[in-house]
């Protein structure tokens, strides 16, 4: 009996459809999410995320009933995050259909969101999502960035990740800006410096360009490996991941599928 | 023609997820919590999301303990999961304040002693000696996500079918099955083939065939 080490896909969802780099073999329609996720469940991953892009309250409303539709086929866990921004928002999307709700920037203006949101549904709904980088300037020398790694957020970022914690979120979304979209790997240094300061777990994003470098963000102490560009694309597929991590000796899901 | 399912609602848990997963397996699911419903159904499940003494409030609200009682009583199975899991027992503390249960068998919700919480993730159970429900799945992966669990079982009746799993060293109540009562402190709904079938295989132990 152990936990197993997650391994997670994510989906960019612009109005309803998936905008980014996906190469997925066999679908009918790759850029719809139900579709896609239904080939995610089918190819052995543990967990997906939406990431909604849109900048519409249309836009928003048409993502809403993707994941109304996606959890009502693809029986695994759905988080969903982007422009949360406040408790209805998160009751919303749970009764949408998501488990599990990402906070980013309304957070970071606002922390008390994330209290708010862990009194009310319990901090195992809420992903604390961190956008961050090596900034020398920072106690950590490590910063958290807003406006996709293009801004500083003048907050150091293991700081706020302890703050996170503390005020209530039940997991770490910690996205290297300088590893993303690099293929060269995750930031390990980051990784690990996060899981030292926090008890929660801790999901690593970024970087990811082949099985070993999950490997690597598993030996680092991630609890669970996310990454889009390279399984949307079968550069790596959730089979590859999965046996790399189990020769190195972590506990991955095996056995039927979703 | 499969077997007619209350869904309870009263405001927690992900309906429509749990509601799919039991259709996908055979189930023909009302989400309700009107007792006539309930009562013309062949099976109930309660779900729930979140903290303990909120799903207990809500539950309350609905009269949820007598619909499950009621429903005991006609011989008619009741499913709870997660956290309709643990409202079955007796009590359930968080941040040092204990609040009542169903009480339909002694037994305390407590934090779990774990390194790492919450609890998310896949793990992997210790079915209990003659399990109907982890029958052809007692060694696959549950979705659990939780940080709060039964870790003494202790006062349950002997009879009663207890599943376990462990997480950071702590050992804690997965299942349980008695009598018509079955509860798991994971979600099915969210646990891929291997939920699916544990559902089905909860849907094949109702006495009424289908």
């Amino acid at each position: 009996m152990t936990l197993a080490l997650r391994v997670i896909a994510c989906l960019d969802v612009h109005d309803g459809r998936v905008v980014k780099g996906v190469n997925f073999t066999g679908l009918a329609d790759a850029g719809d999410p139900v579709e896609l996720a239904a080939a995610y469940g089918a190819a052995g991953i543990d967990e997906l995320t939406f990431l909604d892009i849109s900048a519409s309250h249309e836009g928003r409303s048409t993502t809403r009933e993707v994941v109304r539709s996606t959890a009502e086929r693809v029986f695994i866990p759905l988080t969903v995050g982007g422009g949360v921004r406040s408790v209805l928002d998160v009751d919303e999307l749970l009764r949408t259909g998501a488990d599990k709700v990402g906070v980013n920037t309304a957070a970071l203006a606002r922390p008390e969101l994330i209290t708010e949101i862990s009194h009310r549904f319990g901090n195992q709904v809420l992903v604390l999502s961190v956008d961050a980088r090596r900034e020398p300037g920072q106690p950590s020398g490590f910063g958290v960035t807003t406006h996709g790694g293009r801004r500083s957020a003048g907050v150091d970022a293991l700081a706020w990740a302890i703050e996170g914690a503390e005020r209530g979120a039940g997991e770490i979304l910690l996205n290297s800006m300088d590893a993303d979209g690099t293929t060269d790997g995750f930031d390990l240094e980051m990784i690990s410096a996060v899981r030292d300061a926090v008890d929660i777990p801790v999901i690593a994003s970024g970087g990811a360009g082949t099985a070993d470098h999950f490997v690597e963000a598993a030996r680092a102490g991630a609890d669970a490996v996310l990454a889009a560009s390279v399984f949307h694309y079968g550069v790596v597929t959730i089979d590859q991941v999965k046996s790399a991590l189990a020769e190195a000796g972590f506990v991955i899901r095996t056995g039927s599928r979703a | 023609r499969g077997p007619r399912v209350a869904l309870l609602d009263y405001g927690s848990g992900n309906l429509h997820s749990a509601s799919r997963a039991l259709a996908s397996v055979g189930a023909r699911v009302e989400i309700t919590a009107d007792q006539q419903v309930i009562a013309a159904a062949d099976g109930l499940v309660v779900p729930g999301v979140g903290a303990f003494a909120a799903c207990m409030d809500g539950l309350v609200n609905v009269d949820g303990p007598s619909l499950i009682a009621d429903a005991l009583a006609d011989g008619r199975p009741v499913l709870g999961i997660c956290v309709g899991h643990q409202v079955l027992f007796s009590s359930g503390v968080e941040h040092r304040v204990a609040s009542t249960g169903c009480q339909l068998y002694p037994g305390l919700v407590e934090k779990l002693h774990a390194p790492r919480l919450p609890h998310i993730g896949w793990n992997t159970v210790e079915a209990g000696p003659g399990s109907r429900l982890f029958d052809g799945v007692a060694d696959e992966f549950f979705y659990f996500v939780h940080s709060y669990a039964v870790r003494d079982a202790s006062g349950l009746p002997a009879d009663a079918i207890v599943t376990w799993a462990e997480v950071g060293g702590d050992r804690f109540v997965a299942a349980v099955e008695w009598n018509g009562l079955s509860s798991t402190q994971f979600h099915p709904e969210k646990s891929g083939e291997a939920g699916g079938r544990l559902l089905r295989n909860w849907l094949d132990g109702f006495d009424k065939r289908f």
